[in-house]
């Protein structure tokens, strides 16, 4: 029997016992994945991981606010290049994370002026500008972008008995779980409320005191915050950044992340972002393939499944929580 | 002195006058309502009140102050709350979380509880919520996505929201209509027990003319942009200009 006795047990991030059992269950199955998988799958879930964290922040944009953006490489480029540079400098890697996110961050805030105005697909074509323009400033200046060479950037030492890509996999696995609760508790709030209204009737939110300038611009920040880090985080794992890494193509990465996983569901970004990395590493041999697997699984998505890999995980759920009764 | 004035307010969109020369005051705790045929400018008043729309000239006063240029979220700040004529709801959201909107005003908005999961406001603001909902008896709705709502809960909700606000102006736009007879009766009943309960002025927007004259203290007629009539119920009604308004010359 499912009995809430007080509006606080109903806040809670997870409610019910057995909810609890499983989603520890499936932390600790993924905690100790090192132990039963080989290097190869365990670089791949680092991936998956750190795609987890820009998708999560396109999620908050996208699906909640409701706001398109097409400039998603535009940050993530500003944040690598930025935690590159900071990292060469001399700056820790930890505070060069954060200041990684913060710099894209401030960019998402002035990249979300022209939402004020602009809706739907204007607003797409304004930020796809802005994506483009960021990789032409990082290919044509040698200055930012390290020039023919590229940015090279120290990786991470093997901490304690791990290995290099078990070190990597940890930390990514913590971050990536930091920022999963830090996107649960945002849409949970007043703060995930408002950006809710903006996307589902502006006029009302308005008219209710919910200042569109505010939030709008505070869901570009966010989002670009969360693309920022990732960025950095590209830059961590790879050891060394180029131009070319950047182009739109990252952009569409995001956009099918967003959508196969699910909009405005957390646990949505998780399963695009999966798709969006596993799917090119299952299809390596026929490489030509990935842009239509993603076109279709776009198009199959917004037919059958409006709410994605997210939806459907819901409706299982759903399923076997009223069993046998439908 | 008047909680609302507003003095020769005019707006056209291209040729059109929607509003000329519109006079208006509400008082505390007083129900104006304002009647007239379609198209005689009664939303476009609203629109232009709640900083919807921005009119050309004149002025809007509330308490004293201008609402002139300020953006529809700063008019809310004020305590003016307003429903629609054609239901704008969050439809993805629950009945509960449309009125929790509804006090978003309320909150403090400290980034870092959003963030950190700190919820004791939320709570608070959920108990107001909830006796709100009490009185509304949305209690059987209240986990439900609106938009799976029938049409007359949806604007209950609706008005629920607008009272979540703690206005001291609520206006309503058409709160009854489409709503079956005995909806109507209902819905008439709850907006005396609102003004008794929570004594905010009302400004209302009606067609049903009977339930319109029942409720209002004073009356406003309108047509074509221009303010024809004002008075009692009564004297409103028996008009000339109102009745040459609705029922044509002879």
């Amino acid at each position: 029997m499912d009995l809430i006795q007080s509006y606080a047990e109903e806040l809670k991030l997870i409610r019910k016992p057995f909810t609890k059992v499983w989603v520890w269950g499936l932390v600790l199955a993924v905690f100790l994945l090192p132990l039963y998988t080989d290097q190869s799958l365990v670089y791949i879930a680092t991936l998956v991981f750190m795609f987890t964290i820009g998708t999560m922040g396109q999620n908050l944009l996208i699906g909640f606010t409701g706001q398109i953006s097409f400039g998603q490489a535009g940050f993530l480029a500003i944040g690598a290049f930025t935690f590159g540079h900071l990292v060469r400098m001399g700056v820790p890697w930890p505070l060069a994370l954060v200041c990684a996110g913060l710099v894209a961050g401030v960019f998402g805030l002035l990249v979300g002026f022209p939402s004020l105005r602009l809706k739907g697909p204007y607003l797409a074509i304004a930020t796809l500008g802005f994506g483009v323009a960021v990789y032409q400033i990082f290919a044509n200046s040698p200055l930012l972008s390290g020039g023919r060479m590229g940015l090279t950037i120290e990786k991470l030492e093997p901490f304690w008995i791990l290995s290099a890509e078990q070190t990597y996999f940890y930390l990514y696995f913590l971050i990536a779980g930091l920022f999963t609760l830090l996107a649960y508790n945002i849409v949970s709030s007043y703060m995930g409320r408002a950006f809710i209204a903006v996307r589902d009737n502006d006029i009302a939110a308005e008219v209710l005191g919910v200042s569109l300038t505010r939030y709008k611009l505070l869901s570009f920040a966010i989002s670009s915050f969360y693309v920022g880090v990732q960025g950095g985080l590209l830059a961590l794992v790879l050891g060394y950044l180029e131009p070319n890494m950047f182009t739109f193509l990252v952009t569409i990465d995001f956009l099918v992340a967003v959508i196969v996983g699910g909009l405005a569901l957390v646990e949505g970004s998780i399963l695009g972002a999966a798709f969006v990395v596993l799917a090119p590493q299952v299809l390596a041999e026929y490489r030509a393939l990935v842009p239509m697997i993603y076109g279709l699984a776009i198009i199959l998505v917004l037919i059958f499944e409006p709410l994605g890999l997210a939806g459907r995980w819901l409706k299982m759920r759903l399923y076997f929580r009223n069993w046998p009764f439908r | 002195m008047a909680l609302l004035e507003i003095q020769d307010l005019n707006i056209s969109f291209g040729g059109i006058q929607a509003l000329a020369g519109v006079d208006l005051s509400v008082e505390p705790e007083e129900i104006l309502t304002v009647i007239g045929p379609n198209g005689s400018g009664k939303t476009t008043l609203f629109n232009c009140i709640s900083g919807v729309y921005k009119p050309t000239s004149g002025a809007v006063r509330f308490e004293g102050e201008s609402l002139l240029g300020l953006s529809p979220d700063s008019v809310a700040q004020r305590g003016i709350a307003r429903t629609f004529q054609n239901l704008r709801l969050f439809m993805h959201m629950t009945v509960l979380d449309n009125l929790m909107l509804g006090r978003h005003i309320k909150f403090k908005k400290n980034p870092l509880h959003a963030f950190l999961r700190v919820r004791t406001e939320e709570l608070e603001h959920r108990a107001v919520v909830e006796e709100l909902i009490d009185f509304l008896e949305l209690q059987a709705w209240r986990a439900a996505r609106i938009s799976d709502c029938p049409y007359g809960i949806q604007k209950r909700a609706e008005m629920g929201r607008a009272l979540a606000l703690e206005p001291k102006l609520l206006m309503l736009d058409e709160p009854i209509s489409g709503l079956t007879a005995e909806e109507k009766q209902e819905t008439a009943y709850l907006i005396t027990e609102i003004k008794g309960r929570f004594k905010p002025a009302i400004l209302l927007v009606e067609h049903d003319l009977r339930i319109a004259s029942a409720l209002a203290d004073r009356m406003v007629a309108m047509d074509n942009g221009v303010k024809i009539a004002q008075g009692s119920p009564e004297e409103v009604q028996r008009h000339p200009e109102v009745i040459r308004a609705y029922l044509g010359d002879e």
